[in-house]
């Protein structure tokens, strides 16, 4: 069995989870096994449907008041007695904030290998192998794992939704005792950003800006540009973040995030080596730049050399038009 | 309040990464090491904090002899004491075995911390995973990708980043915090810092002194390849009429490339 955990916000499955559970499903079916999807949460609300849709062939809901809000201990604590009891072969997160925050304490409890953020997983010689990018995709590292469960983050945007299943299945609910003490650190809240931007690193499509912006008021041309699309973040090269005209989070590159979207706008963005490679895996790349010679037309698809305050607002006109077709 | 900061030598973000593919390493020789980028801003907090409310920090890699120059930087921006946990195993990309060793290094060697603080990842192996396997094998609490820490009466309220938002957490001392950017603005080492720093004698831990075996010493990771990602093709260049530029980007985007 690939099991997979899967992480709900605000009662729903997350997108980045479902992705990693269509990967599991594929790997198991190499495998002859199958794929079970794992929630965790208070008490009966948990969303199964979504999990059998995407291939689930049982879903474990693993229950008790103190898990209503995520914790690293307890969440960890639950998942970790679950495998201890099941034995699947592997378990898989989506390398979100909380996938990343929780499966190194999974890993740690079980004494398990982990791999982190893959970008590819595959079956060789009855094994998995699992490949991900390292010095921020400057290299990429493949590896298998001696431990029993082999645990692996699976990178958002990366692996394709499966086809949808009947949307039918098993749900086993379990009780999970959470010994007192064993739960320190809380979240005592969840504060949303204002606005309804999607973030770098779960949007289809990233508009990044940098130094040709000239100013933080310029954001606007690229979020003008963001909003035709429906799953659309903005993003940002260092040196805009280190102006401070728009926060980190929305820094793309090494030391900052590392993005894979369908299509990447790189506006006024020279392409700095940290920048290329937090941004380099994006599938569709389109430059705007004045500069002929900035390195980041040797990485982009298309390229317009211009004046970028000429070009976005009419590039945002065209491809209204094209989309509103 | 007594903090440890967990710091590593890493090549800086500049570097263009070669790899050795007989021995699936990367190639060291021209690059240029220094301490990894998020463990400034773990330093950085941790001198603040003492700053405000007295205590000592003290810096600790896990490494060849040749980190003892991140070592040497951290006495040089304020840390009060350095530690080596003497490593010499190449590279292994293996987050539990590295955990292992601070963990037993933190309970044996290093004295009690009411804050162990990292930065949120390696720049590098980039694995995310050290602090938070640390956490669990000291029984710690955990905020990760911190931007912004307040403590209080044995108390910590973190801002850790998440997808669209921030999530404050409540977590009771001892903790393990680790820094993204954000948090702080690192400060610059002075130069008598750095020279107080080359006169201090820093102690160096092996791993047979904190009595691991190569059952925990073994890693679970087996790298199976090392390789560079193909590099991209430079594609279509328009040039000119900014109108035009943009309708024939667009006629692109829909009948060639096919995304939208």
């Amino acid at each position: 069995m690939i099991a997979v955990f899967l992480e709900t916000r605000d009662g729903k499955i997350k997108k980045s989870s479902l992705e990693a559970l269509s990967e599991a499903k594929r790997r198991a079916a190499e495998l002859g096994a199958e794929a079970a999807a794992v929630l965790i949460g208070g008490a009966a609300a948990c969303p199964v449907e979504g999990a059998f849709a995407a291939g689930a062939a049982r879903v474990y809901a693993l229950e008790n008041p103190a898990l209503a809000d995520y914790s690293s201990q307890g969440y960890a604590l639950a998942l970790a007695e679950w495998a201890g009891e099941m034995r699947p072969a592997a378990v898989f997160f989506a390398a979100t904030a909380m996938g990343r925050d929780l499966a190194p304490r999974v890993a740690a409890r079980l004494g398990a290998g982990l791999v982190s953020d893959c970008t590819k997983v595959a079956v060789k010689d009855g094994k998995l192998e699992f490949s991900r990018p390292i010095y921020a995709g400057k290299a990429i590292l493949s590896c298998t794992l001696k431990s029993s469960p082999q645990l692996a983050t699976l990178r958002p945007n990366v692996f394709p939704l499966g086809e949808g299943t009947s949307g039918e299945g098993e749900v086993i609910r379990k009780g999970v005792e959470i010994p007192e003490d064993a739960v320190k650190g809380r979240v005592a809240e969840v504060l949303k950003e204002q606005s309804a931007e999607i973030d770098v690193t779960e949007a289809d499509v990233v508009v990044t800006g940098g130094r040709g912006l000239k100013g933080p008021e310029n954001f606007a041309l690229l979020r003008d540009l963001a909003a035709l699309f429906p799953r659309a973040g903005v993003g940002a090269s260092r040196s805009a973040v280190d102006s401070g005209w728009i926060g980190h989070q929305h820094q793309v590159g090494q030391t900052g995030k590392t993005v894979s979207p369908g299509l990447y706008f790189a506006i006024g963005v020279s392409g700095a080596i940290q920048h290329l490679a937090g941004m380099s895996s994006s599938k569709v790349i389109v430059a705007v730049n004045k500069d002929p010679d900035a390195p980041i037309f040797k990485v982009a698809d298309y390229g317009i050399v211009g004046d970028l305050f000429q070009v976005v607002p009419l590039l945002a006109q065209e491809l209204k038009k094209a989309l509103a077709e | 309040m007594n903090i440890l900061v967990f710091v590593k030598r890493v090549p800086d973000t500049e570097s263009k990464i070669r790899v050795r593919h007989e021995t699936r390493s990367i190639v060291e020789e021209g690059l240029n090491f220094v301490i990894s980028p998020y463990d400034e801003f773990a330093l950085e907090e941790a001198l603040r904090i003492r700053e405000a409310k007295g205590g000592t920090v003290r810096v600790v890699t896990v490494g060849k002899d040749e980190s003892l120059t991140v070592l040497r930087k951290g006495l040089a921006m304020g840390a009060d004491e350095a530690f080596l946990v003497k490593d010499d195993a190449p590279e292994t990309y293996d987050g539990l075995r590295t955990a292992r060793i601070i963990a037993r290094a933190a309970e044996r060697k290093l004295g009690g911390a009411d804050l162990l603080l990292f930065g949120k990842q390696s720049v590098g192996a980039d694995n995310s995973q050290v602090p938070a396997m640390v956490a669990e094998l000291l029984g710690l609490p955990q905020a990760t990708v911190v931007t912004k820490l307040e403590i209080e009466a044995g108390a910590a309220t973190a801002f850790r980043e998440i997808e669209g938002g921030t999530e404050k957490v409540a977590l009771p001392l001892p903790a393990v915090v680790t820094a993204q950017k954000g948090l702080n603005e690192p400060r610059y080492e002075t130069l008598k810092g750095i020279m107080a720093a080359k006169k201090k004698e820093i102690p160096v831990v092996t791993l047979d002194d904190l009595g691991l075996g190569p059952e925990e010493l073994g890693p679970q990771l087996e790298i199976t390849g090392l390789d560079v990602p193909p590099a991209r093709q430079a594609g279509k260049v328009l040039q000119g009429d900014p109108a035009e530029t943009a309708r024939d980007l667009v006629a692109l985007l829909r009948n060639e490339a096919k995304v939208i």
